[in-house]
């Protein structure tokens, strides 16, 4: 069984608004986190498409996506945890409460912040995630990479074509994900800022999934602008 | 939902763009997986029509040959994973006389709007045709074949009974299949084909006859032809038929070009030949093409023979690269398998 997870946690700080998260802000005539959810809807193979946002925000999202795309079973919205992760180990609760999870079982976890991920690069998440258990969708870095543990003074420049940037989706086999959580230590939790890192510090390999430079995430007012001017584009 | 559309913006050069897609008043949404290009979508792309042409179409996606996979249905015709071929064609009215391909307000996807190359194709119900169990790259061109049918469907309208031989004249793609599916349609007939080049005439080995066309002897006769050259060589191929074919024949115009081809009309008279026009195809050409390598697995393992080069698209390069590709061959389909 496929399912995907849509992380729309954000309480949207960096949008400069604090009154609305910035994946309910529009892009063209609707909230960005329904562009991301239809582009998982469309695709079949997700038995159900979980949608996780804030408790406060929860009656919003369900009466968007009942206003915009009616009632569909296989989406469902419910409750995001405190950080990124506890957030995904929401969904697999949710997962494991209502189906028989497996070995092979695997959770697609995307931001709902990129509207703009493609067809191929989902498709290729799950191909990846059933064959090796873990991949993450990433970009070569284009920028140089600098690493400085004080902000003030370069420590080290790693070399740039071993430099890749992370996106999403993340996808994971969901008995895996969940092991491997459990072995890490708090302090190992609280540093997480990715999901996929909880499969490297278990040792275990994540495959690199080709992303694509026009999966952006929308997280500042500037990204916005840059997305509606991508969608503004085809009227010709 | 955003769906990306890949367009051609000027000649040689393709940009991406995004179009918001609305799942729940979509009719059916089918994702690309086997494209196939057209010589139509060659001259878009080496910039090859007049410049007003241009600068009226452009920018669009180009292909109208291909398959995919249904992702999204709300006709309840399809299911979510059924392979189907996309008719280009799309009829804005309902005409009892004439073929939705000759109306004047039918719309035709990389001539009037988008193609097929894009993320999702959003279309109707009556716009795609489930495909069993044929081999998806020769599925690809279903349309070119379709369109050929189409030809030989009207000159079996339009020809008197005597169907003794027919000549097709052209080396290239459409010959191939036109010379194939007439074969197929009147195997009693003796379908002899005209071309330039040895080489490609010998892929021609079902045809009872194969002719260079400097070394006609001036008493071989047709009684029926098809013109597949296109180009400003329709010139001359069409002097050729008016000349090799017997009183009252009809000659089946196939061949495009963009330029005004004279015509010997003094002969046409004398002759009383019938020649007529045939361009794209319709739904019904589409369900005869489909029914007909459904049953004559024959016919689908000689067209296998056209498709000489399968690329794999997962950037906007590889898409021009698949399009240099084509202009380096003069015989055989190059089947885009779409990745992107």
């Amino acid at each position: 069984m496929i399912f995907a997870a849509i992380l729309a946690g954000g309480i949207g700080s960096r949008m400069g608004n604090l009154e609305k998260p910035k994946q309910y802000m529009f892009l063209g005539d609707k909230p960005i986190v329904l562009h991301t959810i239809e582009k998982f809807y469309v695709n079949p193979k997700f038995e159900k498409i979980m949608v996780l946002c804030p408790k406060k925000w929860i009656n919003h999202t369900k009466d968007l996506i009942s206003r915009e795309m009616g009632e569909d079973h296989r989406i469902v919205v419910i409750e995001g945890g405190s950080t990124r992760n506890e957030t995904i180990m929401n969904s697999i609760e949710y997962v494991e409460a209502n189906y028989d999870v497996d070995e092979s079982s695997i959770i697609v976890t995307h931001d709902s912040v990129r509207p703009f991920v493609t067809h191929r690069i989902i498709e290729e998440n799950i191909k990846y995630a059933l064959e090796y258990g873990a991949c993450d969708t990433v970009v070569p870095a284009t920028d140089t990479i600098v690493q400085s543990e004080d902000g003030d003074f370069i420590e080290s420049i790693p070399n740039r074509a071993e430099i890749f940037h992370g996106q999403t989706p993340q996808s994971f086999k969901i008995l895996k994900l969940k092991e491997f959580y459990s072995n890490l230590s708090t302090e190992e939790r609280d540093i997480l800022t990715d999901a996929a890192k909880i499969f490297t510090l278990n040792h275990e390999k994540v495959y690199m999934v080709d992303g694509d430079v026009t999966n952006i995430k929308i997280t500042y007012p500037y990204d916005l602008k840059v997305a509606d001017t991508m969608l503004k584009e085809n009227k010709i | 939902m955003i769906n990306t559309v890949y367009r051609l913006v000027a000649p040689k050069l393709f940009n991406s763009v995004y179009q918001d897609v609305d799942p729940n008043t979509s009719e059916v949404i089918v994702r690309p997986t086997h494209l196939s290009i057209c010589k139509a979508d060659e001259r878009y792309y080496l910039g090859n029509r007049d410049p007003h042409i241009l600068d009226e179409k452009l920018p669009m996606a180009l292909i109208h040959e291909g398959i995919g996979t249904v992702v999204h249905d709300r006709s309840g015709e399809f299911k979510s994973g059924d392979t189907v071929v996309m008719i280009p064609n799309v009829p804005l009215e309902d005409d009892v006389v004439i073929s939705e391909n000759y109306l004047n307000s039918s719309k035709f996807r990389s001539s009037d709007f988008d193609g097929f190359l894009q993320e999702y194709v959003v279309t109707t119900a009556d716009r795609v045709l489930k495909i069993d169990d044929i081999n998806p790259y020769v599925a690809a061109f279903t349309e070119l074949i379709s369109v050929c049918l189409h030809a030989i469907s009207r000159m079996d309208k339009f020809a008197h009974a005597r169907r003794d031989t027919v000549g097709v004249w052209g080396d290239g793609n459409v010959g191939f299949i036109t010379s194939l599916l007439l074969k197929a349609r009147f195997p009693e007939t003796e379908v002899i084909v005209f071309g330039r080049n040895p080489e490609k005439l010998s892929y021609f080995t079902f045809a009872d006859e194969t002719r260079i066309i400097n070394e006609i002897p001036d008493d071989l006769k047709v009684d029926h032809a098809f013109e597949c050259v296109g180009g400003i060589k329709s010139q001359s191929a069409i002097e050729q038929i008016i000349d090799h074919i017997n009183p009252e024949g009809t000659i089946s115009l196939l061949g495009v070009s963009e330029y005004s081809i004279p015509i010997n009309t003094r002969m046409v008279l004398e002759k009383g030949i019938f020649l007529f026009g045939n361009s794209r195809s319709g739904k019904i050409d589409f369900e005869r093409t489909l029914g007909l390598l459904n049953k004559n697995k024959e016919i689908v393992s000689y067209l296998e023979n056209l498709v000489v080069e399968k690329v794999k698209i997962r950037n906007l390069e590889d898409i021009g690269d698949a399009f240099e590709k084509n202009l380096g061959i003069d015989f055989g389909k190059i089947i885009l398998l779409w990745d992107k």
